[in-house]
């Protein structure tokens, strides 16, 4: 049964693709069909991990090559597992996506990109979490990037350009790492499929796999965001479409999650990292948390929790027990959902207030008592409030770094708990700052300053990058560029005057948007599946003791290897008997 | 297989290449630099095979045959960066149009925070000075290095009399330049 369902999360989102392709002008049914394909991918995923769950591991062999040659496609408890809940959340921001479609209508973003593009995101997320040997990891990451570089350029304003490059240049840079890691395995162990590495890589000199596991993680540990590989996401993710970001905030840096936990539980089960990891894990936490509590808005500051919450699942791959495998699952899958939620919420907020920016905004909770509570419940949940997944999953790595004993893993835990409390002051300052303070009032030197800093950076760049309002863009930029024009021409004041005065009606238009939408009902689709998100996330708690026990299952199936390379080779994992070539 | 200097000399010399050009502002080189690194990356994985006989079934022994896989990766690997590449002309493109500069741009981000903690009494830092904010006339791009009345600095220093500098004078970009 699993070898029947097991390419279809891989493939239904492709031809998906496809199809929403060819109906690029029919807005309706392009919507539609999105929404049933991810649906019928998140039962089938549903189907697998129940399966995965009761069955053990099983491989598919893609058009039924002989065993070690073949395109593998592995489902084990964790790869099942991350598919729910990556079309869990695929699920949800498509919901979100659609509202907003139906909110603004089609003239506001190329829509009819959108939903194809968001499609093939998912099958190379699919596919990077089914594939069975590095190459193939390689290409979904491939896959799922080139479609996330479509998203993030949505529309091609120049800060989602300037945002965008970044992101691009840094992703390409960490493909190539890893193809020439892969090449590397290759030259030293003859086969790049997971199953026959697990065995092979054993016999090899200790000093050949620590270079082999080294390049593997500089490579995902790029992808995923670990410091002091994380400085590109802050910049790139929190100015795209508040779906997009969403969705790479919530999965992308959890793919390289996964890769980290799957090449170090499988591949290098040895020792020989982890101290490197360890401090690794705790400069993540502590520098994305102190960058957050440093962001005015509301996007940047969660992009920065973002980078700081890696630090905990890297924390429990590098303790390299049970416990501390488990409780890094677990918190894989509840940090998908929660920072995913929140940046809808974040994007409702931008809809409500006219901004992400905090000084901007102000009393929120008396103009949108839901949104109030849509926001606090993940917020909360993000800090680790009990009884929420959030504290759930923090005490379980937690109580592994203690059962680990020594100085080091006592340091992360204490780095830990310090990590969960200045998340809480972060979370607490936007929900004090833009829900309860009364609107218009004066809060004197801080925004005067915000005021002035934005000033500076406006006269080097145009318009202000925390405005993304996205109607009014263009025309600000149309003009400013044409003052850059008269720059070259040499006439450099007339050129200043013109984008200060650009800047200021681009303020005015910001400040328009704010009086406009405040009156203005927060569209029920979208605050319908920022809801659905959110109860997703609560759900998370109430169903807490069954998925921890599976995490745990999954983790003690990690460790073990063998009911992996067993669902690769079939019982008895023998060394194939074709050579080295 | 006979071991060989021409493959790591070759790859070396196209990585050294390529993260030089990745370093540079300019978007082009970036994309050229990227270029190189891919071939350097390709060319490293041809090299981890075995040369031989052209890997087709019934025209040599399978003993003497080419790995044929390295060559189904570089093969995959060379479509990738091939559409990659193409995509990335694209933005750099969209940059050019939007904002005359095809360069990597200034982080504004950290422009801000920057500004909002203005410490009284520290020298200005060179380093968070963008040769943009200095007028055409006042850059060195476009001019031979060195002629008479060429002395950036000195302008430099005019300017921005508490700056204590002494590399500000490099040309921001050839993009710019032009």
């Amino acid at each position: 049964m699993i070898r029947v369902l097991a390419p279809l999360p891989v493939l239904l989102p492709l031809a998906g693709a496809a199809l929403s392709l060819v109906l690029g002008r029919f807005a309706r049914t392009q919507r539609a069909l999105s929404t049933l394909v991810l649906g019928a991918v998140l039962a089938v995923s549903v189907a697998l991990l129940l399966l995965a769950d009761a069955d053990g591991a099983a491989a598919v062999a893609v058009g039924d090559w002989p065993v070690p040659q073949a395109i593998m496609l592995v489902v084990d408890r964790l790869s099942a597992l991350m598919l729910v809940v990556a079309f869990t959340v695929g699920f949800g921001v498509l919901l979100f996506a659609v509202g907003q479609g139906w909110a603004d209508g089609a003239e506001r973003s190329p829509v009819s990109i959108f939903h194809p593009t968001f499609l093939v995101l998912m099958s190379g997320v699919a596919f990077a979490f089914l594939a069975g040997d590095l190459f193939n990891l390689y290409v979904g990451f491939e896959v799922l990037l080139t479609a996330s570089y479509v998203l993030l350029t949505l529309g091609g304003s120049a800060p989602r350009i300037r945002g965008g490059i970044t992101y691009i240049i840094v992703s390409l840079l960490s493909s190539l790492l890893f193809l020439a890691a892969i090449g590397l395995v290759y030259a030293a162990a003859g086969t790049v499929n997971m199953a026959q590495l697990s065995i092979r890589l054993a016999e090899l000199p200790a000093g050949t796999v620590v270079l082999l596991e080294a390049l593997l993680l500089v490579a995902f540990g790029i992808k995923a965001a670990v410091f002091p590989l994380s400085a590109w996401l802050p910049d790139s993710y929190p100015t795209a479409p508040a779906p997009v970001t969403a969705v790479f905030a919530g999965l992308l840096t959890k793919v390289g999650v996964y890769a980290i936990i799957r090449t170090q539980t499988l591949l290098f089960p040895g020792e020989a990292l982890t101290t490197v990891l360890m401090w690794a894990a705790l400069a993540t936490m502590l520098v994305g948390i102190l960058g957050a509590i440093a962001q005015t808005d509301i996007r940047r500051m969660l992009s920065f929790t973002l980078v700081s919450h890696i630090g905990y699942m890297v924390f429990g791959v590098a303790l390299g027990t049970v416990a501390g495998l488990a409780g890094a699952v677990f918190y894989v899958v509840h940090h998908i959902v929660i920072q995913a939620t929140l940046f809808l919420v974040a994007g409702l907020v931008e809809r409500k207030g006219g901004s992400t920016a905090v000084p901007r905004l102000g009393g929120l909770a008396a103009a949108s008592p839901l949104l109030a509570v849509l926001y606090l419940v993940p917020a909360l949940n993000l800090a680790g409030i009990p009884p929420l997944s959030g504290f759930l999953g923090k005490l379980g790595l937690l109580q592994a770094g203690v059962a680990a004993g020594g100085v080091l893993p006592g340091l992360l835990v204490a780095g830990g708990v310090v990590t969960s409390l200045l998340t809480l002051l972060a979370v607490a300052r936007v929900w004090t700052r833009s829900f309860w303070r009364p609107v218009g009032q004066d809060i004197g030197a801080d925004t005067a300053r915000a005021a002035a800093a934005a000033d500076d950076s406006r006269a080097d760049s145009g318009p202000d990058p925390d405005v993304p309002g996205e109607d009014d863009e263009p025309a600000a930029h149309g003009a400013s560029s044409s003052g850059l024009g008269t720059t070259r021409a040499g006439a450099r004041a007339a050129a200043w005057e013109r984008r200060t005065a650009v800047a200021t009606a681009h303020d005015e238009l910001a400040a328009d948007g704010v009086r406009g939408r405040a009156e203005e009902r927060l569209p029920g689709a979208l605050v319908g599946a920022t809801g659905l998100m959110v109860a997703v996330s609560v759900a998370l708690t109430v169903i807490a003791g069954p998925l921890y026990a599976l995490a745990d299952r999954a983790a003690a199936d990690l460790l073990e290897r063998t009911p992996y390379q067993e669902a690769v080779y079939g019982e008895g994992p023998a060394e194939s008997a074709e050579g080295v070539p | 297989m006979t071991p060989t200097v021409v493959f790591p000399v070759l790859v070396a010399g196209l990585y050294a290449a390529g993260v030089y050009l990745l370093l540079d502002r300019s978007l082009t080189r970036v994309l050229l630099g990227f270029l190189l690194l891919g071939n350097a990356t390709n060319l490293l994985l041809l090299s981890t095979s075995r040369a031989g006989e052209p890997p087709i079934v019934g025209t040599a022994e399978p003993a003497e045959m080419a790995d044929p896989l390295p060559q189904a990766l570089v093969l995959t690997a060379i479509v990738i960066t091939f559409g990659v590449s193409a995509f990335l002309l694209a933005v750099i493109h969209r940059s050019w149009r939007l904002v005359r500069r095809e360069v990597v741009e200034t982080d504004e981000e950290d422009r801000r925070v920057a500004a909002r903690s203005p410490r009284q009494g520290d020298a200005l830092d060179p380093d968070d000075l963008d040769p943009g904010d200095l007028s055409r006339e006042e850059r060195a791009v476009g001019r031979a290095v060195g002629g008479p009345g060429d002395d950036v600095e000195h302008r430099f220093g005019e300017r921005f009399p508490d700056a204590a500098s002494d590399d500000v004078d490099l040309p921001p970009t050839r993009g710019a330049a032009r």
